[in-house]
């Protein structure tokens, strides 16, 4: 880090500098990213986004296998009808802890990450708005991440009520302790409300704020755009759901009667708290997710994002209507009627900005010369898999439907496809892309077409199953099932373990490209972005002299350069003619 | 930003160290951003205040037996004199800023002084109706809701003064507050919020009867 600082130019005297020359193009200027010293600050209290953005990465994916194994626990107690492995209690706590920790200590860590990462490069600022603060909403996370997995250990185990933690269930503590697994529980996703809170104050600021001249709202890359929209709903939502879970915490700790219906109080309205933020976190989670498509299918296709102004105002407008549809996930909690047809067309609505993203991708992708790397591979399948989620999903808009099937497996399948199909798959593809980006090395292609032909076969085989095993009326959250339901589970559970498996493969490519990875060089996709005009890992504060952006992004074909004060960056012609080093998928992992 | 930092290392100010490091000029280019960040913050938190009142008036609408057995319903006299004291401290701390902007120091100090002292005789007046109710925060929603909505909303005034108490030691440091500052305009805002969120907790709980 002190190599850095001395190293970094004074922006004043940026204009002096060779027009011809690239800024930074020598590896070995910049800071060893194997240095002694360089993995120490992954553990420090760094205040540069890029070291909080791979802080909350690592973090979030530590807890994405440590959710994944309960799954798997989970999955092989439905191997069996019986409730044997574990017993029902023990499986209750599982699948509360599964869902907490997969979007509260998994998803929001890792999209936090990636935003970090990412939009400072994108938009050419050199950090985020509010560094320190940034720091502290890091730091938060583990802090409520002990707290969470602490009430494993507390007498009467972790809460039992699901990530819903709906009252009366939540309110059950027949330990009679003031620490027990339900308040504990609510304490983290308080805190971890504050930490997002944080965070998206932060990264609006920054988005606001901080663009380099030039960069006009329709300048801005689409996952910024993305960003953006998810954390305005952060903004508006996350403090409801904190409100709900200080009563409910009141509720349970005090003894008062917000939620408690033997004392007049009425848990429907804690439905309302939880669902008016925790449906919009979908968005929050699908959003960036979109965004990343909407990167990477540009890259390799060769072609400019297909209707770019419209999938950016998307964004917003599912932003908007993500606040108008939490009532469906209470078509059967004594809801009016009139609130239910309302409810349904409102969600309906939904599919209108997230089909126009998905005819643009698919328009993107159309004709385009694609190179199947690892990155495009998990993107086209994560498409796939948000096809099929926003198939079942408007499946379960109407509400004849949705009450059909409440509470079974078909919407446990519906939304996993959305989570471990769109998001999780999304997510990799991310970490695929900008890897180089981050880390200046290469991965092993040839394991991470492994790690994808593994986590695409596995994440259908468990999910796809639920469909069925839906309809044919089993409900979910229950520890033992009906024999005649056991040809779908035993598949579904054979899934769930090769998924489990799809890590291993990821791991390994991970950490040995990082430490002995075939040099990345600053752009290594061709691509077009601010962020890939920067060395591989960027610098500390990034921009030597902050980008001038004269053109929109994604300009592939055209030969206008994107800023006016560097030279990279346009590639005018497809790559007909000219095939790229590393880029085939063949390259020799050694 | 990039017109910002040539200012200050065009900056013929007389301290080397600052202008070597670019720290100046960094710092400069925060305290930009910390007024917006700061609005951001508080449109979020006016969110938890919105959901406390929806439960409010779900409950006041919606409940079988809304006051507590034996009570007749709120006193409003006291808290109307809360309420004028409250609300005119937002006029009082406008003026303490004004003198600040034309470096009147003491004028500042004075006013400023002034507001805290509006908002303790808040608290004070509403720890004296708190003590002489007949019903505690377990009686029912009406009391879960009374003292939610008060209490949360006093633990912001309580801050409001615990900051302007803060700013006004921080205006003692020489030459702190003659370019205007982040801080004294962030309190000020604060409490304006405080005051806005009074006055729908007023109606709500007070005067809708």
């Amino acid at each position: 880090m002190s190599n850095s600082t001395l190293e970094k130019r004074r922006p004043d005297q940026g204009p002096d500098q060779q027009p011809d020359q690239e800024p930074k193009t020598s590896p070995s200027q910049q800071p060893e990213p194997n240095a002694p010293d360089n993995w120490r600050r992954f553990f420090s209290f760094s205040t540069d986004h890029k070291v909080i953005g791979i802080q909350y990465i690592v973090t979030g994916f530590a807890f994405f296998l440590f959710g994944g194994l309960l799954a798997m626990v989970m999955r092989g107690e439905l191997i069996t009808p019986e409730a044997d492995l574990v017993d029902r209690t023990v499986y209750n706590g599982l699948f509360t802890m599964h869902g907490t920790i997969m979007l509260f200590m998994w998803t929001f860590p890792m999209l936090n990450g990636l935003a970090n990462y990412l939009v400072p490069l994108m938009i050419g600022a050199r950090d985020m708005a509010f560094p320190k603060l940034n720091a502290i909403a890091f730091w938060m996370v583990p802090v409520f991440g002990v707290i969470l997995v602490a009430s494993f250990f507390v007498p009467g185990g972790p809460s039992q009520s699901g990530w819903w933690a709906y009252p009366p269930v939540s309110l059950q503590n027949p330990t009679g302790n003031l620490i027990n697994g339900q308040s504990l529980w609510l304490v983290a996703i308080a805190l971890s409300g504050v930490s997002s809170i944080m965070g998206a104050v932060n990264i609006v600021t920054t988005i606001f704020r901080m663009r380099a001249p030039g960069m006009g709202w329709f300048k801005m890359p689409a996952f910024v755009w993305t960003v953006l929209s998810a954390q305005l709903i952060q903004l508006i939502g996350l403090p409801a759901l904190t409100a709900g879970a200080v009563m409910l915490l009141f509720d349970l700790t005090v003894g008062t009667s917000f939620f408690d219906p033997t004392k007049g109080g009425d848990p429907v309205l804690y439905q309302h708290f939880f669902w008016f933020y925790s449906h919009p976190a979908v968005y929050v989670i699908v959003l960036p997710i979109f965004g990343i498509f909407s990167e990477i299918f540009p890259v390799y296709a060769r072609k400019p994002l297909f209707g770019y102004r419209v999938v950016a105002i998307s964004s917003l407008l599912i932003t908007g209507l993500s606040g108008v549809v939490w009532v469906h996930h209470m078509f059967a909690s004594g809801t009016p009627s009139w609130m239910r047809m309302a409810f349904m067309f409102s969600t309906m609505a939904i599919s209108i900005p997230t089909g126009i993203k998905v005819f643009a991708w698919v328009a993107t992708v159309w004709g385009g010369k694609l190179r199947l790397t690892t990155g495009m591979l998990f993107a086209l399948g994560g498409l796939f898999m948000f096809l099929f989620s926003g198939i079942t999903g408007i499946m379960l808009s109407s509400v004849p439907f949705d009450i059909h099937v409440n509470n079974t497996y078909f919407v446990v399948g519906h939304f996993h496809y959305v989570i471990n199909g769109a998001v999780v798959m999304g997510f990799y593809a991310a970490i695929y892309h900008w890897f180089p980006k981050m880390t200046g090395r290469m991965y092993y292609e040839g394991l991470g077409k492994l790690h994808f032909a593994l986590t695409f076969i596995g994440v259908n085989l468990i999910f796809l199953p639920m469909h069925p095993l839906g309809l044919m009326g089993m409900p979910r959250r229950v520890a033992s099932y009906d024999p005649e339901f056991a040809f779908w589970n035993v598949i579904a559970s054979l899934g769930g373990f090769l998924l489990g498996v799809s890590t291993l493969p990821f791991l390994l490519n991970m950490l040995s490209s990082w430490t002995r990875g075939e040099e990345a060089g600053d752009n290594p996709w061709r691509a077009i972005g601010l962020e890939w005009l920067v060395s591989s890992p960027p610098p500390h504060e990034n921009f030597e002299e902050i980008p001038i952006v004269i053109s929109p992004p994604y300009g592939y074909g055209s030969d206008e350069p994107l800023v006016s004060n560097h030279p990279g960056g346009t590639f005018a012609e497809p790559s007909k003619s000219t095939p790229v080093a590393n880029l085939s998928g063949e390259s020799n992992p050694s | 930003m990039s017109s910002a930092n040539l200012e200050a290392t065009l900056d013929p100010t007389p301290d080397p160290a600052l202008n070597s490091t670019g720290a100046h000029a960094a710092e400069h280019e925060e305290e930009d951003h910390r007024m917006f960040g700061f609005i951001v913050f508080l449109l979020s938190e006016s969110v938890i205040f919105f959901s406390f009142f929806v439960g409010y008036i779900v409950y006041k609408t919606s409940a079988t037996d809304w006051l507590p057995a034996g009570f007749e319903g709120l006193e409003i006299k006291e808290p109307l004199i809360n309420t004028v004291v409250l609300v005119s401290s937002s006029f009082v701390i406008y003026f303490a800023e004004r003198f600040l902007r034309k470096e009147n120091l003491w004028g500042f100090r004075l006013f400023w002084l002034l507001t805290m002292a509006m908002g303790s005789f808040f608290l004070y007046g509403q720890a004296v109706e708190w003590m002489a109710l007949p019903f505690s925060f377990k009686d029912g929603v009406f009391g879960g809701t009374f003292y939610l909505l008060t209490g949360f909303h006093g633990l912001h005034v309580l801050t409001g003064v615990l900051l302007q108490g803060l700013m006004l030691g921080r205006s003692f440091i020489p030459n702190n507050y003659e370019e205007g500052e982040f801080g004294v305009e962030a309190t000020s805002l604060f409490w304006h919020f405080v005051d806005v969120i009074w006055i729908v907790l007023f109606l709500l709980i007070y005067v809708w009867r």
